[in-house]
């Protein structure tokens, strides 16, 4: 192996001479305790090294070792249910094996080597295996079965092959002969992270991705093989929204990435997860999550690795046939790690001391998702959802800009509204979804015929409103004839019973499709007969009934709709036949 | 023996520049001898070939390039802790300043840390009475929680956070186990009499341990200070088992400290001229919070800061509120009115309270009942605006309703007095006592069982 010798130390930016050999990305081990890092620039004979690890304590003239590949990630079973540094080290085992904390140092450790796996073996001798293809299964989680593949670029004829049994990751389970030359499949492959995996090719867009939030599902949907944004000031609720799509999705699989943020909430879904039940199988979620981690806290070169490491993962599990989720919290702390690192480099910064690159950078990793027609024929999505955490709450800075020009739906958390905890604090007015049209037969198909139109409705209900405050916060309400004033109140009913879902309530928490249908008709039936109502002159006191206009916002707890529709039928029918009697009476 | 270097190439702000060394070690402590001034530690914070930059922790003023002395000694800072710290008093580099004498300890503490794996820590769940009813029924803290003050120069912050130690340490059989850590950054001496005054007062000083930086000692300083406290703290909960409380204060001189060091380097700065990374550097010291498993003991924090303009906005509160769990916002217009504890609800925010209250931890009731005292009070705000341009008199009755919540909210529910210790049903029955004053209508959060069983029929 070649070896060079360190001669500059900045934090996380290492600098070595004696380089020339190495290439530029090759993974490195730095220093006598060996900390991963990356080659990131070749310059003459000195290369400088992104290290993965703290740098304390590492001298000038230690050596710099190559291992001859870029940074890579192993692929295979044991990822699923399992919570990885940003480079794929698994936390559990650092954990078992030592201290609560995570000291540096610990070398290139990946996947259980040792764990026998079921294996049940597809391929027969003689088969002819071109990449992609599918050779054997493994019953990796009560979720996930996981399909073993030939890797990328290989094929051949199966010269030899195993049979169904037990099997460590690292065994050789059929050998492939192609033109002379053979290659040995085993149980696991790598892959390079920051090259996107092969596909056939790309397919449109046009499933929902459901999540069980009304206002994501009915106003700004989320599609599979889609992206999206949520970006939102602090506490504005993009962890929760994160949390609550990871939860609920009906996605297969869950790729969590924690980039730069708290190290409870890991632990909260290491927590909850292995307890919480899945909507569709009745599984524990955390047979289908995997949890990428590098907290706040932890080397920041790492940070920028570890998103790199996640949608690899989920690429790896698009192959297999699967719609893969990819939750990324928080990208600006990704963005902040190339900043800190190319601000150590001394790179000319531009917009806010962020690199030039950074726009292109994150137009790269988005263009990582989509609905694919995978090598084997299968098909498979991976979506990315990340969150954005703007200085000061500020959406013009330029992480919020970059991400907004290429993501598919924008969903804009506002603090106005968490301040009032109206939760989830999506803001209906600068939210979109660009999706809402390629969904349009899913929902006639899935739903119903006139979501759409109900949906738009209801928008433009909430936007009526939004004018009609800027008059009230002036003058007050009492000025607004009645029929702008049911305006106001069946907005405030929407807000109230359908717009405000509570993450932490039992029932509330995950609300199905056609209960958000239902609960939207119900919203519906009451605006249009109050609307009737007060177009024949009945006075809006009236109109606005609290027990009936209560009953409706409690409907998400209560669950009453077929009830409810009848009773807002009762009730005006027996107000406007009162009025036509009195009307009569009085002409 | 130890390599002397007695020759700096360079001296600048904070910083020595040292050419010709041999053996230098990435962020190892250094000591200065500065003739005629006593011994300087400074750490290494860049190596190039055979250059070597130092951060002075006292700063660089009376130093000459020719006549000083510069050793290494090998490795990053650490300093020796056992449980006789507890009482003492420090320095802000956790020097003993209170004449009893050095720290004699076996093992000796990487002041840095090292960052908690997620894996072996315990989600925090259990609640801390502070007695204090806007804390207590509305931004609940929880045992492991960082959870900031986020005020302005001049207000109540001090009394508040003495008020916490005092009402939440000394409550019940598990005070024995309770420790204080209180952290000062270039606070004034009165600030830091003011603690150890209500430290005596409360009758806890013995299980408190103080590092002092103030407003007179060397800035560079506080970059070590709360660091120390975190390893002296990390030292009693995790290794002895102890609930330690730990107080940062002002964090707002911590990160101009780190500002200075910054420019000083000449790093290319982010907003305000803070550097890119204190977002990082800061969860450094906040992510240091929390319960480790099977430790038997937690950290929680209560850093406090004060807001450069009240900007909320300000990078420094901004960062902080990106990475602790929620935060606790002190107004001065709520001061101004002479409503102590000035706390304005509404950015306030614990995001640990919904898994430490409800039934079996506080009352059942009192998840649905934070929500709609909290939205009410928003809508309160609204009222307010409108009744401020069209009169109060012209206010619908339910705006009239709400305008007398908010005035209710602030005299009966927030005012308390600094020594008055409130119990949590206490602070949940004046809760529902605020309600009273609004149609029931307006009760929209609150399960309607409940609103039956504490409200009647
Ligand atoms: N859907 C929801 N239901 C109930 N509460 C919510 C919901 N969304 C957010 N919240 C509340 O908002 C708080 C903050 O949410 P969250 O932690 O997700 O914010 P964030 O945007 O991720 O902040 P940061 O950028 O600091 O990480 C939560 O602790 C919770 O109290
Ligand atoms: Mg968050």
């Amino acid at each position: 192996m070649q070896e060079g010798k360190i001669i500059y130390i900045n934090g996380p930016v290492v600098r070595a001479s004696g380089m020339r050999g190495f290439t530029m990305r090759e993974m490195v081990m730095v220093g006598e305790k060996k900390l991963i890092g990356e080659v990131i620039a070749l310059n003459k004979d000195v290369a400088t090294i992104q290290v993965y690890e703290e740098t304390s304590g590492v001298r000038v003239g230690e050596p710099v070792i190559g291992t001859g590949k870029p940074l890579t990630v192993k692929l295979g079973p044991g990822i699923i249910g399992n919570i990885f540094d940003g480079i794929e080290r698994p936390l559990s085992r650092i954990y078992k094996e030592g201290s609560a904390f995570i000291p540096p140092g610990i070398g290139l450790i990946s996947l259980d080597e040792e764990k026998r796996w079921d294996v049940e073996i597809l391929a027969k001798e003689g088969d002819y295996l071109n990449e992609g293809d599918v050779f054997a299964e493994v019953a990796e989680t009560s979720m996930i079965v996981h399909k073993v593949m030939v890797p990328p670029g290989i094929k051949g004829r199966v010269i030899s092959v195993k049979s169904s049994g037990n099997y460590t990751i690292n065994e050789v389970l059929a050998v492939l002969e192609d033109e002379g030359k053979t290659f040995e499949l085993r149980m696991c492959q790598e892959w390079p992270v920051r090259e996107p995996r092969p596909v056939k090719k790309r397919m449109a867009i046009e499933k929902l991705l459901v999540t069980g939030q009304r206002v994501i599902d009915t106003f700004f949907p989320l599609a599979k093989g889609g992206t999206a944004a949520i970006p939102g000031g602090f506490g504005t609720g993009k962890t929760i929204t994160q949390h609550q799509l990871a939860k609920w999705s009906d996605a297969d699989i869950i790729v969590y990435i924690g980039c730069g943020e708290r190290g409870n909430e890991m632990t909260e879904v290491l927590e909850d997860f292995p307890k919480l039940e899945d909507p569709r199988t009745g599984k524990p979620l955390m047979d289908r999550t995997v949890l990428i981690a590098n907290t706040s806290n932890m080397p920041v070169a790492a940070r920028e690795a570890s998103i790199y490491t996640g949608i690899t993962i989920a690429e790896y599990f698009r192959d297999m046939g699967y719609n893969v989720a990819l939750m990324a919290d928080s990208t600006s702390r990704w963005a902040e790690a190339l900043r800190e690192i190319a601000g150590r480099l001394e790179e000319m910064p531009a917009e806010e001391g962020y690199p030039a690159y950074l726009a292109s950078r994150l137009a790269q990793f988005y263009e990582r998702a989509g609905y694919f027609e995978n090598l084997n024929g299968s098909e498979g999505s991976i979506t990315i959802i990340g969150a954005v955490s703007p200085a000061g709450g500020d959406f013009s800075e330029p992480v919020t800009q970059a991400t907004k020009r290429v993501v598919g739906a924008f969903l804009a958390l506002d603090r106005e509204l968490a301040h009032a905890r109206h939760f989830p604090a999506i803001n209906w007015l600068l939210s979109y979804s660009g999706y809402v049209k390629m969904l349009g037969d899913w929902y006639a198909q899935n739903v119903a015929d006139d979501f759409l139109s109900l949906r738009a409705k209801m928008l433009s209900l909430l936007r009526e409103e939004n004018k009609l405050m800027d008059i009230v916060k002036l003058v007050g309400e009492d000025v607004l004839p009645d029929d702008q004033r049911l305006v106001l109140e069946i907005a405030r009913v929407l807000k109230m019973a359908y717009l405000q879902q509570n993450a932490y309530h039992k029932e509330d928490s995950f609300v199905p499709l056609e209960r958000q249908y239902k609960m939207l008709k119900v919203i519906e039936k009451l605006y249009d007969r109050a609307t009737s109502a007060i177009k024949k002159g009945i006075p809006l006191a009236k109109v606005k009934n609290e027990a009936l206009f209560n009953d409706i916002i409690m409907m998400k707890y209560n669950l009453n709709f077929d009830d409810l529709s009848s009773k807002i039928d009762e009730y005006f029918d027996k107000l406007e036949s009162m009025y036509k009697e009195g009307a009569q009476y009085e002409s | 023996m130890k390599v002397r270097y007695i020759k700096l190439e360079q001296v600048e702000g904070p910083l020595i520049v040292l050419q010709d060394v041999k053996e230098a070690a990435y962020d190892e402590i250094v000591e200065i001898e500065v003739p005629g001034r006593g011994m300087r530690m400074g750490k290494v914070v860049e190596i190039s070939g055979d250059k070597v930059i130092i951060q002075v922790f006292e700063g660089t003023s009376g130093i000459s390039l020719d006549k000083v002395s510069v050793s290494f000694t090998g490795s990053p800072m650490r300093i020796p802790l056992s449980k006789e710290i507890l009482g003492r008093i420090f320095n802000g580099i956790a020097k003993p300043i209170d004449g009893a004498g050095e720290i004699y300890s076996e093992k000796t503490y990487d002041i840095n840390g090292r960052p908690i794996n997620p894996v072996a820590r315990l989600y925090p769940r259990n609640f801390i009475r502070t007695g204090i009813s806007a804390i207590d029924g509305l931004i609940t803290l929880i045992r492991g929680q960082k959870l900031p003050i986020f005020s302005g120069d001049g207000l109540p912050h001090n009394e508040l956070a003495a008020q916490i130690v005092r009402q939440a340490g000394i409550s019940g059989e598990e005070s024995k186990n309770f420790a204080v850590v209180f952290a000062a950054m270039g606070i004034k001496h009165d600030e830091a009499d003011f603690f150890v005054r209500s430290f005596e007062e409360a009758g806890v000083m013995d299980r408190v341990v103080m590092f002092l930086n103030l407003a007179d000692d060397p800035v560079v300083e506080r970059i070590i200070t709360p660091r120390c406290a975190l390893t002296a703290a990390e030292y009693l909960a995790f290794e002895r088992g102890m609930h330690v409380l730990v107080i940062m204060t002002d964090m707002t001189s911590y990160c101009d400290a780190l500002r200075e060091i910054s420019s000083a380097r000449e790093e290319v700065p982010s907003r305000k001229g803070y550097p890119g990374y204190m977002y990082s550097d800061l969860a450094t010291l906040y992510e240091r919070a929390g319960i480790i498993k099977n430790s038997g003991g937690s950290i929680t924090q209560i850093p406090i800061l004060t807001m450069p303009n009240d900007d909320i906005t300000h990078p420094i509160p901004d960062l902080t509120g990106y990475i602790t769990e929620g935060q606790i916002v002190l107004s001065r217009s709520l001061y101004q009115l002479g409503i102590y504890p000035p706390i304005d609800v509404l950015p306030s925010l614990s995001r640990l309270m919904k898994d430490g209250i409800g039934a079996g931890y506080t009352r059942e009731d009192h998840p649905d009942l934070a929500n709609q005292i909290f939205a009410a009070y928003s809508r309160v705000q609204e009222v307010r605006a409108l009744a401020q341009v069209i009169g109060e008199e012209e206010l619908s009755e339910t705006d009239k309703c709400y305008m007398e919540f908010g005035r209710r909210f602030e005299r009966i529910f927030l005012s308390q007095k600094f020594d008055e210790n409130r119990s949590i049903e206490k602070t949940l029955d004046i809760m529902w006592d605020l309600l009273k004053v609004l149609p029931r209508s307006e009760i929209t959060r609150i399960d309607p069982a409940l609103v039956n069983k504490y409200l009647g029929k």
